[in-house]
């Protein structure tokens, strides 16, 4: 439908075929009449920001969800995957990004756990786990022992566990979930070495990788998604890097972004070479009032990281923070809370409300310092609270002393920011504010990001979907693999310059 | 509509409650005599205590098995205190029933809280940690009746406005833990740990500490039943309340208590404890064996819990709308 063929089209019959699919999640179309053709012997990279529909269509693939409309064909006869096990029956199998592997068992357990060859009484037949095991690893011109636990192995032998598990059930289609996301530049050409292999014994491989270089090493074709379409496929070769950058993020952006612009105080929040441990070195930035300063960058580069640290969730192992001109320590939640920084995290769900608490005791939980007196709670203000903020957002409930857990998805979110901006903060930190929001609320929720803004707040917006990072920041960072890659002042924005930092592909 | 479910839940248990005395009452009348329902409550009391203390602890996710050994090893030293300084006054001996108890809780408290170690395998280490230094500190022996005072054994069976003060002393601590519960940060924060310990974290609450303070709480509740129980049962030894941990665990989930945590109240705790009271003072009046009673006290646990997982899995709708949500999101990731 939405295809834009960039090269000459592709001819043979495809072993797998995607055809019309889509996918609805309530408020969010996931999949929107998608088509995807995969070969035999060819690797399909596909490519896409987050969000595109990347996962969902490999849960589609793999028999996890259903898709509400579309076909898929194998050999050219149409199939039904209902289920998990119909997709392993068809041949299709997963590698995905973490995978789930059990440390106390052998390499050959891990192999065959839940289709372990039996002997006729029905036991486990040991012999032909281990032999069979020995094959898989063989075959993959590993010599890793089937009977070593897992655990002994390092991470790149883990992951040829993982892909032998994944090709012991005999499979025809191989979809690789970014599965270079932990691995070490050695480590990836050994990845490589072994795709190599399987394309040579025919097998269709789906690659998912959102870095440029891995794509054109390794890729026949390519598939571009955006936005749950399919925007443009083709061969990889004579197709530029550019061609595909402006396929995934090409979309007129200006529009609909309320942000206003407002003169800029002085700085409220430094950093200076701030470090983690793990997750991320040396960030510098500094936030000004009524700023909103975007922090851009792929799922992994770090960037939630800094927030929870700035929130005290976790502590930097060094640098400096700076709150109006004085360096401080923020050791936990509850002194962020009081320095007035808060923080509104990426899953408001898991990590936002307490669903069995009322409205109000949740609106009122991370201001009761605040609203109670010697260790006693005032009922009064804290309805006073939930009051205030409920009337803000338009928050609808039968009453406030109804649990959060009772209210739909949109008012639980309602709550969640009601919550944290009763804290009175002078710094907001928002983890991908709009994230599955449909896109009438999104627009509601970026009007009123740019009203706070013009109130005096400073925000911190973290998000990896570009046009917001784009309409709404002042300025941007870009991080990647743990680095700052750049800060980018709103008049020299683009979403090929942001990319091209995010992703490492000069 | 939660809510709502737990108003039913506890008008459904009280509406049970009066069903069993009103059965009873047409078997063995007399049963329903005011007189006899004080003698029930005042005979359910410790049991209605040391569940609100339980109570405390499971609200926040975790579990206090340690609650029946502390009443052992607090009983022994007050009972041992009394017999070795009769003139020591009675409530200098509750304060320090109070701080015993309290310092054991502290001791479960720091481990979960320090070390992250979980709950049920630190109370279980202290069960029989806190027993065994009964043993110690009494060598064995028992302190009977004759060498405790008559302040410290009759205190609590003084009469007032027809109920014995052991009585109103769970009244009391009935209405202190309501409060506490429903009006401090402290029990605030307890329900928010246990109900989603990492929006907890993040409104600004220490989950480790409030964690801390429920088992100093329940410490607390089960130094004071310890000299409760000394003194009802005139004797300490270092085999009282053996077992008696299950009981108060069995009082909370009948009463409502998630074990899951975060869901529960004060009431719901308390009518979990009169449930089991009633049932065990009612079925030897109607002639059944105290073995049939631990079978009966058994399968009503079993059907609280039943009745409890299928109200959780009402529950879980919302968590599975909840997690569909959040995979939509990782959908789109």
């Amino acid at each position: 439908m939405n295809q834009i063929a960039l090269s000459e089209p592709l001819l043979d019959t495809p072993l797998l075929e995607m055809r019309g699919i889509s996918k609805s999640f309530p408020g969010v179309k996931a999949l929107n009449v998608v088509n995807i053709a995969l070969y035999a012997g060819k690797v399909t990279a596909l490519i896409g920001e987050n969000g595109a529909g990347k996962s969902t269509l490999v849960k589609i693939l793999t028999g996890i969800y259903q898709s509400d409309e579309g076909e898929i064909h194998v050999d050219g006869k149409p199939v039904a995957f209902n289920n998990a096990q119909d997709a392993i029956d068809f041949g299709v199998t997963a590698i995905h990004q973490e995978t789930v592997l059990f440390d106390e068992l052998s390499v050959a357990e891990n192999i065959f756990l839940g289709h372990s060859p039996k002997t006729r009484l029905g036991f486990v037949n040991w012999k032909a786990v281990n032999a069979r095991a020995l094959a898989l690893l063989h075959s993959l011109e590993s010599n890793i022992d089937p009977r070593t636990r897992l655990k002994n192995l390092s991470i790149a032998q883990r992951h040829l566990v993982a892909i032998a598990r994944a090709l012991s059930v005999d499979a025809r289609i191989v979809i690789m979930d970014e599965p270079t996301a932990a691995l070490s530049r050695k480590e990836v050409d050994d990845l490589f070495q072994i795709v190599k292999r399987l394309k040579a014994q025919g097998k269709a491989i789906l690659f998912i990788s959102h870095k440029f270089d891995e794509v054109y090493e390794i890729a026949d074709n390519f598939a571009v998604f955006r936005d749950g379409k399919a925007v443009g496929s083709g061969v990889i070769a004579g197709t530029g890097q550019d061609d595909i950058v402006r396929l995934m993020v090409g979309r007129s952006i200006e529009h609909a972004f309320p942000k206003v612009d407002i003169p800029l105080g002085e700085t409220v929040l430094a950093i200076e070479n701030y470090t983690h441990p793990t997750e991320f070195r040396d960030i510098t930035f500094a936030l000004r009032k009524g700023e909103i300063f975007g922090i851009y960058g792929l799922v992994g580069a770090g960037r939630s990281e800094i927030c929870q640290s700035l929130f005290g969730v976790t502590r930097p192992s060094g640098g400096k923070l700076k709150l109006n001109g004085k360096e401080i320590l923020i050791r936990s939640p509850g002194e962020a809370i009081k320095a007035g920084i808060v923080y509104v995290p990426e899953e408001r769900g898991r990590h936002g409300a307490v669903l069995q608490l009322p409205i109000y005791q949740n609106i009122s939980l991370p201001s009761l310092t605040r609203t109670s007196r010697s260790g006693f709670l005032r009922a009064a203000e804290e309805f006073a609270l939930a009051r205030k903020y409920a009337e803000r957002f338009d928050l609808r409930a039968a009453a406030f002393s109804v649990p959060v857990g009772t209210l739909s998805g949109g008012n639980q979110q309602k709550v969640v920011i009601g919550k944290w901006l009763a804290t009175q903060p002078k710094i907001l930190i928002l983890d991908e504010p709009t994230k599955g929001i449909d896109i009438g609320s999104k627009a509601a929720v970026h009007a009123f990001i740019s009203e706070l803004a013009a109130e005096g707040l400073s925000i911190i917006m973290v998000s990896s979907e570009l046009p917001e990072i784009l309409g709404m920041s002042d300025r941007v960072l870009v991080m990647r693999e743990g680095l700052s890659a750049g800060i980018y002042e709103r008049n020299h924005l683009s979403a090929e310059t942001l990319v091209r930092a995010a992703t490492g592909n000069a | 509509m939660l809510k709502q479910l737990f108003k039913y839940r506890e008008m459904l248990l009280v509406v049970i409650i009066a069903v069993l005395l009103a059965a009873f009452s047409a078997r063995s009348p007399g049963f329903a005599k005011p007189a006899n329902l004080a003698n029930i409550f005042n005979d359910t009391s410790i049991l209605i205590i040391l569940a609100l203390g339980q109570m405390t602890v499971i609200l926040t996710k975790s579990i206090d098995l340690s609650v029946a050994a502390n009443v052992a090893f607090t009983g022994m030293a007050v009972g041992m205190l009394n017999a070795a300084y009769p003139g020591m006054p009675l409530a200098l001996i509750i304060l320090i029933a109070l701080g015993i108890g309290a310092v054991l809780g502290a001791i479960n408290g720091l481990f979960v809280w320090k070390l992250g170690i979980p709950s049920i395998v630190v109370t279980l280490g202290t069960l029989t940690i806190y027993r065994g230094m009964a043993f110690v500190l009494s060598g064995g022996a028992w302190v009977n009746a004759h060498q405790m005072t008559e302040t410290f054994l009759q205190t609590p069976r003084q009469l007032f406005l027809g109920l014995p003060i052991l009585g109103w002393t769970a009244i009391v601590i009935v209405a202190i833990m309501y409060l506490v519960m429903s009006r401090t940060f402290l029990g605030r924060a307890i329900y928010a740990s246990g109900g989603n310990p990492t929006a907890a974290v993040y409104a600004g609450i220490d989950v480790g500490r409030t964690r801390f303070f429920a088992f100093v709480i329940s410490g607390m509740l089960a130094g004071l039943c310890a000299y409760l129980w000394v003194s009802r049962y005139a004797v300490a030894y270092v085999d009282i309340a053996a077992g008696f941990e299950l009981d108060t665990v069995a009082a909370c989930v009948i009463g409502g208590i998630s074990t899951l945590g975060g869901i529960g109240s004060v009431a719901g705790a308390v009518l979990g404890a009169l449930f089991l009271g009633v049932i065990k003072n009612a079925l030897p009046v109607i002639d059944i064996s105290p073995f049939a009673q631990m079978a009966i006290s058994g399968s009503v646990i079993i059907a609280a819990v039943i009745f409890n997982a299928r109200q959780e899995r009402r529950r879980g709708r919302i968590i599975l709308r909840d997690r569909g949500a959040s995979e939509q999101i990782e959908v789109a990731a």
